[in-house]
């Protein structure tokens, strides 16, 4: 067996959890290539050498694949998807993007989001917003699988792997970047922190999050929301945490002024320790907390700032 | 320009589902269904298009058993103007569906196909991104502004899409393919009139065999089980306890 793994890259840095997905592909087993493809990519390949298991870095270095658009991007991954088993990426919007375009283009199903490798070929992957888990057995050729990162333990640094430059130049007249509005955080990313920290419907409204973000630079967290909160438009969409939104599993994960609607603990549960604070006793969100607060957030947040 | 929306029936957002005893799938005996949150908010999408006048019509299509023709009366009074019904009673993947989908745009030729990001009963969120390849189209996914005219080239849509961190602005050569996030419209609600009015629209059936596609897959599904549950914890009287409570029992601070 051999797998490719599609590194994800931000501003030249390599993605979190890129080292998640190639723990999914060490526990498939086999040969493991990382491809990275993108403009001005060096820092990214070297980082992806560092990765333990990997035998070697594919670079494709070229405008083309500037932006990681799905079209250029899935061209790349089938010119070299015959020398693999397995193609694999994480579950993000990027993964998301262009997987399937792949999985399409060589015929194949594509296996979304998998949360276990049972063997090579069968793998468990979650459904109705995670109230079922599938055990889904594929006999394609190809393994096409998006990986949902919390669910993989990353692997270290240690390794020094090749690294090869790749020349396929992709035909990218379907589409064209016109602009990217990324939000600047000094806070760690949501699907990668240790501690996340979220607001709902009950914060009132978008000013009222200042006293999340006190909190959150105590605790190094990020800071998220329900989709109560977000279609209220108290906050942007890339904070949502939920079915629809970002999947998280920190160690600790405290929800405030979110009721716990199905959507949002599909996005949440596996969190390690769950702190809910609401007002209201009946909320379902105390059914899944460790620990519950009754109270009025804003006399429990300042007060909890404070004293951490 | 003619637009082709496709929608899905799955289980209503609000009911809990059920595991079948045997463990084989999710039970939808008696459970309401309705038409896939997303995929209302592609019709709503064709609908305004429509009334900006960059439309002058909208082809709903499902591909799924008899019943589903319910979801397509359904955007039919919303405003799409005719529908297509590709019927089977199989278990349909992501992939047979765009496959499917592929032989409805060959026909219809639309200039644009508008389709929800994901399912919530599968949340697969593959089929736009397949549809794509197969038809050799530009993918706009995750849309949360869909735009023409003013500022947009001709013979061009321009999409402004939800990503990580953020939004990324494409423009995509027609015809293309977009699939909706959650934040691109707020669908409306079908008045009565319309649910009247729409009972008379055309609906048309396809069998997949018709589209020259054979509904067969590469997966097979072993099992469906519920998670474990996690189990509630207890009520903390302050904020000094759930602090202390965080240090020493949890210890995650």
């Amino acid at each position: 067996m051999s797998i490719l793994v599609l590194a994800e890259h931000h501003n030249g840095q390599l993605a979190a959890g890129t080292a998640h997905v190639v723990g999914a592909a060490r526990a498939i087993g086999g040969d493991i290539d990382l491809l990275v493809a993108g403009e001005n990519v060096g820092s990214v390949a070297e980082a992806a050498a560092r990765l333990d298991g990997v035998a070697r870095v594919r670079v494709a270095d070229n405008t083309a694949y500037a932006h990681q658009l799905a079209e250029p991007l899935a061209d790349l991954l089938v010119a070299l998807a015959d020398e693999y088993s397995h193609v694999l990426a994480a579950a993000s919007t990027e993964g998301k993007n262009v997987l399937p375009r792949v999985a399409a283009l060589k015929d194949v199903s594509q296996i979304s989001e998998i949360l276990g490798v049972e063997s090579a070929d069968t793998f468990t992957r979650p459904i109705y917003a995670g109230n079922a888990i599938a055990t889904v057995q594929s006999s394609d050729p190809l393994k096409v699988i998006t990986v949902r990162t919390t669910a993989f333990d990353a692997v270290s640094e240690g390794g020094a792997a090749s690294i090869e430059a790749l020349d396929y130049i992709a035909d990218s007249a379907r589409s064209r970047f016109i602009g990217e509005e990324l939000a600047q955080s000094e806070r760690p990313e949501l699907s990668g922190a240790r501690v996340v920290i979220s607001g709902g419907r009950g914060m009132g409204n978008g000013d009222n999050f200042k006293l999340l973000d006190g909190i959150a630079d105590k605790l190094g967290a990020a800071v998220g929301a329900s989709r109560a909160a977000v279609d209220a438009g108290f906050v942007p969409n890339d904070m949502q945490v939920g079915q629809t939104g970002k999947i998280v599993a920190p160690d600790l994960y405290i929800a405030v002024g979110i009721s716990g609607a199905i959507q949002h603990l599909a996005g949440m549960k596996d969190s390690k320790v769950i702190v809910a604070i609401n007002k209201d006793d009946d909320a379902p969100i105390f059914q899944v907390a460790d620990y519950g607060l009754v109270g009025d957030l804003f006399e429990i947040l300042p007060e909890l700032e404070q004293k951490l | 320009m003619k637009v082709l929306v496709a929608v899905k029936r799955v289980i209503d957002y609000n009911v809990k589902i059920r595991v079948k005893a045997d463990h084989s799938d999710v039970d939808l005996t008696n459970v309401k269904m309705a038409m896939n949150p997303f995929c209302e908010i592609a019709v709503e999408e064709a609908v305004r298009l429509k009334e900006k006048g960059v439309a002058s019509e909208i082809v709903a299509v499902t591909v799924g058993p008899k019943a589903a023709q319910e979801q397509l009366r359904t955007a039919l009074a919303l405003g799409a103007d005719r529908a297509i019904h590709v019927e089977t009673d199989e278990r349909v993947e992501s992939l047979t569906v765009a496959k499917l989908l592929k032989g409805v745009v060959d026909e219809e030729k639309p200039d644009l196909v508008i389709l929800g990001k994901q399912a919530i009963d599968t949340d697969n969120n593959q089929t736009g991104q397949m549809l794509a390849a197969l038809t050799d189209m530009g993918q706009g996914t995750f849309a949360s502004e869909v735009a023409f005219g003013e500022g947009v080239e001709a013979g061009e849509v321009r999409v402004t899409r939800e990503i990580d961190g953020g939004l990324q602005t494409v423009a995509l050569k027609l015809p293309a393919v977009v699939t909706t996030d959650l934040r691109l419209n707020e669908p409306r609600y079908a008045k009565l009139p319309d649910i009247m009015k729409a009972k008379k629209k055309p609906l048309e059936t396809k069998t997949p065999e018709a589209l020259g596609v054979a509904v067969s897959s590469g997966l097979t599904l072993l099992k469906v089980e519920t998670p474990a549950e996690r189990k509630g914890g207890v009520k903390v009287g302050s904020v000094d306890e759930l602090i202390d409570k965080l240090k020493n029992e949890a210890k995650v601070l």
